[in-house]
């Protein structure tokens, strides 16, 4: 059964690994954005199936923090792009210069 | 005979939840536009983890680990929902025209 869920946590970091390339191409910041919260809920499944795998209960609760903290990068991106209060906003981050 | 087919039961979880989790992640490269990849991404990935999730809640040694497991899978649920709402409304505002791929196919071939 260990060996199963090794096997399962080597592929969702092969599908980590993917995530890495979209963030080196992705043509707008908000891409790269997504490929952030590609690693919360990949990570959090990954860290579960570790803690599970080789019997390290802390393992859960580093998976409780990354998935909240994905929650802070996103709103860290959204809140930088997205002034709340509308002033210019840093327009190339969100649309990438080429696709204009 | 019951804990074969617990046995299977597990794999069977396990082995959906990764395809769920390729399929999140193979839509993240095939769509072309940053809506579409939020899309994919989020509700693909959020199976996936569920399946996983499901899968580990059969193995679990005791109860309170159990309940963490799942404490954790509505966190990241409630975690990548509002973030992928964040993310859609920040791009939604810099696009209000958003390029469609029919009328993009429409300008090329016209």
């Amino acid at each position: 059964m260990t060996l199963v869920l090794h096997l399962v946590a080597l592929f969702l970091l092969l599908t980590l690994m993917l995530g890495v390339v979209r963030i080196w191409h992705g043509p707008t910041a908000a891409d790269r954005m997504l490929a952030s919260q590609l690693f919360g809920t990949t990570g959090v499944a990954l860290l579960l199936v570790l803690a599970e795998a080789q019997q390290i209960p802390s393992l859960r609760d580093v998976a409780l923090i990354l998935a909240v903290l994905a929650v802070f990068s996103a709103a860290a991106f959204v809140t930088r792009v997205v002034r709340i209060e509308g002033e210019k906003t840093d327009r190339h981050a969100v649309k990438g210069h080429d696709d204009d | 005979m019951i804990d074969g087919l617990i046995f299977g039961l597990q794999i069977l979880l396990l082995v959906s939840g990764c395809f769920f989790f390729a399929l999140g992640t193979l839509g993240l490269f095939r769509f072309n536009d940053t809506l579409c990849r939020i899309h994919a991404l989020t509700k693909i990935d959020n199976l996936g983890l569920g399946l996983v999730i499901l899968a580990l809640l059969t193995m679990t040694p005791s109860v309170a680990s159990g309940l963490k497991t799942l404490l954790i899978w509505w966190v990241a649920l409630a975690a990548s929902a509002t973030s992928a709402h964040l993310v859609a409304r920040a791009v939604r505002i810099h696009e209000p025209s958003l390029p469609d791929p029919l009328r993009e196919r429409e300008h090329k071939d016209g």
